[in-house]
C-alpha cells in the first residue's frame, strides 16, 4: 500500500492550528489511515486503496481538517470555462480510448512544489491508476501549447519527438527500446500497430501515453504558472476521478481550476466537473447497520466531518471521492465519523446450535487412535517440491503444478501423503527412534470438478525405527479399522516406493481406501535414511463414506 | 527424616558406598574399594551428599592422569609384558615374537631393554637373527605382574602425595617413558562423612533385607510380608520421556475452534482449489485488483497458461455487480467484466471464499458459520512469511445484525483466547463496508497487535448470494499471528518445521484457564 510522509510543521500550517502529538496520532488511526510512525518531525501513513484522494499533503489535509472539526462539509471548487478543446480522435478507439483533461492556472511554482507534484501523481499511478495500466495522468505547462489539443493514435515509426530526459528527438518505437520508461511501461503498449499520442495544434507531440512526456512541453518548471493536465486510459468514470484528485490538489496550492470541453465526433463532455454526486441515504438503513439511533441532525455532523454534504436525504459527495459506490460506504464513513472506539459491543440474543464438521470428528478419533499407539502427528505443507512425490519416491506421479511458483523448493500440489511424512523423516535422523508420524491433510489430483482438480482428505502414518516392519504397520492399520468397527482385507498390490510383494492395498466393501507396506531400500536411500520405514496411505473420503453407511454414530 | 528413615531409603550404591568413606576419602579410593564403576560411585555420592551424609570438597591440583600410550597400555597390557608373553623356553628369534605380539619396532627394542635389565629372558644370535626365551625370573614376572603393570590399573586422576613406595617407584619408571603418565591440574574429590553420616555409618546400614524391584514372585509368594521396602527419595528427578501428541498448532486450532462450537457456530469446510470467481469476483473484489496479480496468488497451471475452470449459473448477477452495481442502488465498479479472468484457477487466498459459498445454499437466518483451515499466499518463506497460513473465518447472518453485534462477537472470541482487550480501527477490503482492522493488547507485550480483518459484507456481495441483501457480518483473524507469542516462537517457519525434539518438547497449547 502507498504510504505517505508529512511534516508536522507543515501539516499544522495547512490545518491552520496546532495540534498536540497524542490528538494528532488518535485522529489519523480513527479518520481510516494506517499510522506507520509518528514523531515530532514527520508523520508516516499508509493510505488504503480506497482512498487515493489522500495521497497527497493537499487532500490528506483536506480531509484531515473536516475531520478533526476545523473546516468540514462539502468543499467547493470553482470551475471557469476556458474555451479550449481536446479533441478525441477515433484512432485511439482500440488502442486507449479514454482522456480526462483539466486546465489549473495561476500556480506559482517552485522545485519542492514541482516534486511534491511529481510525487503525487507517481503514487496515483501506482496505486488507483495500477502502475499506468489503468490511468496514466500527464501534467503539461500550458504555456508551451497551443489548442486545440487532439488525442489520437500513429503509427510508433511516426511519431518523433525529443522524450524527457534526451536532448535528441528518437521515434515511437525507438522510446520502448532507448528510453528507461520506455523498458519500463512499453508491455502496456504491447502488440499494436498504433500508439496514442496528444499533440498540439502546430503538431508538437505532447506526450506518449502512457509511457512519457516531450521535453519541450511536457517539463513543468519554476516558470511554468499554467498547467494542462491530462488522464489516459479506459474507463471514463475512473480517469475522471483520479483527474479530479490531482486537480483539488492543485487548486489547494492556490491555482484556479478551467475547464476544456473533450470532443469525441459529436460527442462532447466539460472536464473536470466537480459536481457532487448526490447519493440517497436511509437513516433507518445507517441505524440498521450500525445499531445506532442517530438523527438527520447528527447524520449531517457526522457527514460534513467527513468531507460530504448532506441536503434532503441525499448526501452530497465530493467529486474526488472514488469510494463511494452506495450508500453502506455513507454508512461507513458515519460510523468513523461516529468513532469506531465508541461504539457499545454486544452480542445479540437468540440461539443458533453449534455444529462440528461430522468429517473434523473422524480425524480427531484417528488422531485418537493413533496417538494412542505412540504416534507424533506432523504438519506438512500442500505444496511441495515435484521431484519430492515423484523420482524421490520412484514414481511417475504427475502432480498439479504451479503457474508461478514463488520457490522450486514448492512447485507442485501433492497428489499423496507419503512423500511428505518421509521428507519429515530425511529432516529428523539425527534425532531419537524410532520415529513414528501421521498426518491428515488434502491430496490434488486432475478430475471432473468446477476447477478440474478433486481434492481428497488423505491419512498417511509412517513407522522408522529397526523394528518397523509390514506386521507392525498391518497391526496399526488392523487397530485402528476394528476400533472404528470397519471390515477390511489386504490384497496383493504393486507400488514402485514399497519393497515388492512386502505391499498390500487396503479394501473394504469392495472399494479401495489406500494401501500398506515396507518402503523400498532405493527410496530410503534417496532420503538419506538408514532406518526401515512401514507406512500406509488411507483415504480418509472413503473411510468416511462406509462409516456413514455402516453406523448410525456419525451422521 | 530422621536415621531410620534415611536408612530405608538408601540405595544400594549408597549402601555400598557410604562404609568405605572413612572420616574423608578420596574419590579415587572408594571406586578402589568398592569396586564400582566411576559413574556409579559418582552418582551414590551425589545422593549422600543431597541427603547431607557427606560432604564432597573439589579441589583443583597437580595430579597424575594416564598419557596417550597409558590409556592403550591400560587397554591392551604394557609392552613388556605382552612381549614376554610370547616367550617360551624354546629360543624363537625376535621377529616372530614381535608380530605375534603386535608391537611396533620402538616398542619391542624398548620393552627387551627392560626385560633384560630385570633378568627375565636369556638372549643368544642365531641365524634367524636374535633369539629370546622366558628365564624362571621371567615366568615369576608373568605370574605376579609387575609394580608398573598394577599402578596402571589405579584410579586416575592421581594426588602425588598419596602414593606409597612402591606405587612411588612405579611412578617414577612410568614417568620416564613416552607418553603414558602425565602431571597437569585436574580435580580431586575428597569426600569426607557429616556427624549425619557418622550417625547413619554407627546404626548400620549394612543386614538390611530391604526389597529393590516388587516382582511377581514376591507378590506371589508374599515374601514382602517378611521385609521392608527401600524407600525411594520420591524427591530426586527421573529421566525424561515422550509420547505421541497432536501437532501443537492442530491443538490450538482445535481450541479455536471449540471456542465457536461453545459460541453457538457451524463449521464450514471446502476446497483449496477455487476459480478467481468465487474466491475474489463472488466478493467483489474488482478485476484489476492488485491482489489478482501473480506475486500475491497462487494460480495454477503449466507455467504458459493458467488453467481455467467453469463459472456457476448466477455469474451474471455478480457480473451486473461489477459493471453498475445491478438493483442494489451500487454504482458497481464502472469497468467491464471479463469471465475469462474470472475463470482461472487458483489456490484459495482467504477462507472468506467458504463464506461465499455457504451464502449460496443458506436456506434460514439467523445463521453463524466459522472455519479454521489453510489459505495460500505467492510468498517466498522466511521468518516472518508462509505461503500456507490458517485463517479464522466467521460470518453471522442475520436481518438484525449490527456493527455493535460485530464488535460483540469479536471481543467475546479473543477474551477466550486469552486477550482481554480488543479494539478496532477503520480498514479497507473489497468486500466489506464498514471495514474494521482488530488489535488485541498484548499482556506481555504491552502493545496492540493487529490480528485480523471484520467487516459487514457489501449488498454488492450479499445479493447474488443470497437473493437480497441481509447484513452478513464477517471476519477473518491469522491463526499464526495469534498463536505464535503464546508458543514463545519468533520465527514463523518454526510452527511447521516438523522437527521431533520440538514436536516431543514443546509445551501443550492451553486456553486460558481463569476466563470461562
Amino acid at each position: 500500500m502507498p504510504t505517505i510522509t508529512l511534516n508536522k510543521t507543515v501539516l499544522e500550517s495547512l490545518l491552520g492550528k496546532r495540534v498536540p502529538l497524542p490528538q494528532l496520532e488518535k485522529s489519523i488511526s480513527a479518520l481510516g489511515v494506517g499510522l506507520e510512525s509518528i514523531t515530532k518531525e514527520g508523520i508516516v501513513a499508509e493510505v488504503f486503496p480506497n482512498r487515493p484522494d489522500l495521497l497527497s499533503e493537499q487532500g490528506f489535509v483536506r480531509a484531515l481538517a473536516s475531520f478533526l472539526g476545523f473546516r468540514t462539509g462539502l468543499r467547493h471548487y470553482p470551475v471557469t470555462p476556458s474555451g479550449h478543446q481536446v479533441i478525441i480522435d477515433p484512432s485511439v478507439a482500440s488502442v486507449r480510448p479514454c482522456t480526462a483533461c483539466a486546465l489549473v492556472k495561476g500556480l506559482r511554482l517552485n522545485e519542492q512544489r514541482i516534486a511534491e507534484i511529481i510525487q503525487i501523481q507517481e503514487k496515483l499511478h501506482v496505486s488507483y491508476g495500477r502502475d499506468r495500466k489503468r490511468v496514466a495522468i500527464g501534467i503539461y505547462p500550458f504555456e508551451r501549447i497551443t489548442p486545440p489539443i487532439t488525442f489520437r493514435a500513429l503509427p510508433p515509426q511516426d511519431i518523433k519527438f525529443r522524450p524527457l530526459g534526451f536532448s535528441h528527438e528518437i521515434t515511437g518505437k525507438e522510446i520502448l527500446t532507448q528510453h528507461k520508461a520506455g523498458r519500463a511501461y512499453g508491455h502496456l503498449l504491447a502488440g499494436l500497430d498504433k500508439y496514442p499520442v496528444f499533440v498540439d495544434a502546430k503538431g508538437n507531440v505532447l506526450s506518449m501515453p502512457p509511457i512519457i512526456n516531450s521535453h519541450e512541453t511536457g517539463k513543468v518548471d519554476v516558470d511554468t504558472s499554467d498547467v494542462f493536465i491530462e488522464c489516459s486510459g479506459f474507463h471514463y468514470s475512473v480517469l475522471r476521478i483520479c483527474l479530479n484528485i490531482i486537480t483539488a490538489a492543485l487548486a489547494d496550492m492556490g491555482g484556479s481550476i478551467h475547464s476544456l470541453e473533450l470532443r469525441s465526433g459529436r460527442k462532447s463532455i466539460i472536464s473536470p466537473d466537480f459536481t457532487p454526486r448526490k447519493m440517497p441515504l436511509s437513516l433507518q438503513y445507517a441505524n440498521a447497520r450500525l445499531g445506532l439511533q442517530l438523527t438527520a441532525s447528527d447524520i449531517r455532523q457526522y457527514l460534513a466531518r467527513m468531507g460530504h454534504g448532506y441536503q434532503g436525504k441525499a448526501a452530497l459527495v465530493p467529486a474526488y471521492r472514488a469510494d463511494v459506490l452506495h450508500q453502506i460506504d455513507l454508512v461507513e464513513d458515519i460510523a468513523i465519523a461516529h468513532g469506531y472506539g465508541n461504539f457499545q459491543k454486544e452480542i445479540p440474543r437468540g440461539a443458533t446450535a453449534g455444529r462440528e464438521e461430522p468429517f473434523s470428528r473422524l480425524q480427531a478419533m484417528l488422531a485418537e487412535l493413533l496417538i494412542g499407539l505412540g504416534m507424533m502427528e506432523v504438519n506438512t505443507y500442500h505444496l511441495i517440491r515435484r521431484a519430492a512425490q515423484g523420482e524421490l519416491m520412484s514414481s511417475t506421479i504427475s502432480p498439479v503444478l504451479l503457474h508461478n511458483p514463488s520457490s522450486k523448493e514448492y512447485d507442485s500440489l501433492r497428489a499423496w501423503m507419503l512423500p511428505s511424512l518421509l521428507e519429515v523423516l530425511a529432516g529428523n535422523t539425527h534425532h531419537e527412534y524410532p520415529q513414528h508420524l501421521f498426518d491428515m491433510g488434502t491430496i490434488f489430483q486432475r478430475g471432473q470438478s468446477e476447477t478440474g482438480i478433486v481434492e481428497q482428505q488423505h491419512l498417511a502414518v509412517a513407522l522408522c525405527g529397526e523394528h518397523a516392519n509390514f506386521t507392525a504397520i498391518r497391526q496399526a492399520l488392523d487397530y485402528v479399522m476394528r476400533m472404528l468397527g470397519i471390515q477390511h482385507q489386504i490384497i496383493g498390490y504393486e507400488h514402485a516406493s514399497f519393497i515388492p510383494g512386502r505391499v498390500g492395498q487396503i479394501c473394504a466393501s469392495g472399494i479401495s481406501l489406500g494401501y500398506l507396506g515396507e518402503i523400498h531400500p532405493l527410496v530410503l536411500a534417496n532420503h538419506k535414511l538408514e532406518m526401515p520405514v512401514a507406512a500406509l496411505e488411507l483415504n480418509l473420503n472413503e473411510l468416511f463414506a462406509l462409516l456413514q453407511k455402516s453406523t448410525s454414530s456419525l451422521p | 527424616m530422621g536415621t531410620k528413615e534415611i536408612i530405608a531409603a538408601l540405595h544400594p550404591l549408597e549402601r555400598a558406598v557410604l562404609p568405605h568413606v572413612k572420616g574423608s576419602s578420596r574419590f579415587s579410593e572408594i571406586v578402589a574399594a568398592t569396586g564400582l564403576r566411576d559413574v556409579e560411585v559418582m552418582r551414590a555420592i551425589q545422593w549422600l551428599s543431597a541427603k547431607q551424609l557427606i560432604t564432597i570438597h573439589e579441589d583443583v591440583q597437580e595430579a597424575i592422569t594416564l598419557g596417550e600410550n597409558g590409556i592403550q597400555y591400560l587397554e591392551k597390557g604394557l609392552p613388556e609384558i605382552r612381549l614376554l608373553q610370547h616367550i617360551t623356553g624354546i629360543a624363537t628369534p625376535l621377529l616372530h615374537i614381535q608380530q605375534a605380539a603386535h608391537l611396533s619396532a620402538e616398542e619391542a627394542q624398548a620393552a627387551l631393554g627392560l626385560l633384560r635389565k630385570k633378568g627375565a629372558i636369556a638372549l643368544s644370535r642365531g641365524k634367524e637373527g636374535i633369539t629370546l626365551s622366558i628365564t624362571a625370573a621371567g615366568s615369576q614376572m608373568l605370574q605376579r605382574g609387575t609394580l608398573e603393570s598394577a599402578f596402571l590399573a589405579k584410579h586416575f586422576p592421581l594426588d602425588p602425595a598419596t602414593l606409597h613406595d612402591e606405587e612411588r617407584y612405579a611412578y617414577h619408571e612410568l614417568k620416564k617413558r613416552k607418553g603414558i603418565l602425565m602431571v597437569k591440574p585436574a580435580t580431586i574429590r575428597t569426600v569426607t562423612l557429616t556427624p549425619l553420616g557418622e550417625e547413619v555409618l554407627r546404626a548400620g546400614i549394612k543386614g538390611e533385607k530391604s526389597i529393590e524391584s516388587l516382582t511377581p514372585e514376591l507378590i506371589r509368594s508374599r515374601a514382602w510380608q517378611q521385609k521392608t521396602f527401600r524407600a525411594y527419595d520420591v524427591r530426586s528427578p527421573v529421566p525424561a520421556i515422550t509420547g505421541g501428541r497432536r501437532h501443537f498448532v492442530r491443538q490450538a486450532a482445535d481450541s479455536i475452534r471449540r471456542i465457536w462450537l461453545e459460541m453457538g457456530f457451524q463449521e464450514m469446510s471446502g476446497t483449496m482449489v477455487q476459480t478467481a470467481f468465487w474466491d475474489l469476483d463472488a466478493l467483489f473484489v474488482p478485476q484489476d485488483h492488485p491482489a489478482r496479480q501473480m506475486q500475491d496468488t497462487f494460480f495454477l497451471g503449466d507455467g504458459k497458461q493458467v488453467l481455467a475452470g467453469t463459472l456457476p449459473s448466477f455469474a451474471p448477477a455478480v457480473q451486473a455487480m461489477h459493471e453498475h452495481g445491478g438493483a442494489t442502488g451500487s454504482t458497481g465498479w464502472q469497468i467491464p467484466w471479463d469471465r475469462h479472468t474470472a475463470a482461472e484457477v487458483l489456490l484459495r487466498t482467504h477462507t472468506t471464499v467458504l463464506s461465499a459459498r455457504t451464502l449460496t445454499k443458506l436456506k434460514s437466518f439467523p445463521a453463524k458459520f466459522f472455519s479454521v483451515s489453510r489459505v495460500f499466499r505467492n510468498e517466498t518463506l522466511d521468518w516472518k512469511h508462509l505461503f500456507e497460513l490458517n485463517q479464522v473465518e466467521g460470518i453471522v447472518v442475520d436481518p438484525d445484525a449490527n456493527f455493535r453485534h460485530l464488535l460483540g462477537y469479536i471481543t467475546a472470541f479473543f477474551t477466550k483466547l486469552g486477550f482481554s482487550q480488543v479494539r478496532v480501527r477503520p480498514a479497507h477490503f473489497p468486500y466489506t463496508e464498514p471495514s474494521a482492522e482488530v488489535e488485541v493488547f498484548h499482556p506481555t507485550k504491552k502493545s496492540w497487535v493487529e490480528l485480523g480483518g471484520a467487516g459487514i459484507f457489501r449488498p454488492e456481495v450479499v445479493v447474488p448470494l443470497l437473493g437480497k441483501d441481509i447484513p452478513v457480518l464477517a471476519w477473518g483473524i491469522g491463526l499464526e499471528r495469534s498463536i505464535m507469542d503464546h508458543l514463545s516462537l519468533t520465527d514463523i517457519r518454526d510452527l511447521y518445521k516438523n522437527d521431533l525434539k520440538q514436536l516431543r518438547e514443546i509445551r501443550q497449547w492451553m486456553p486460558p484457564m481463569d476466563i470461562h
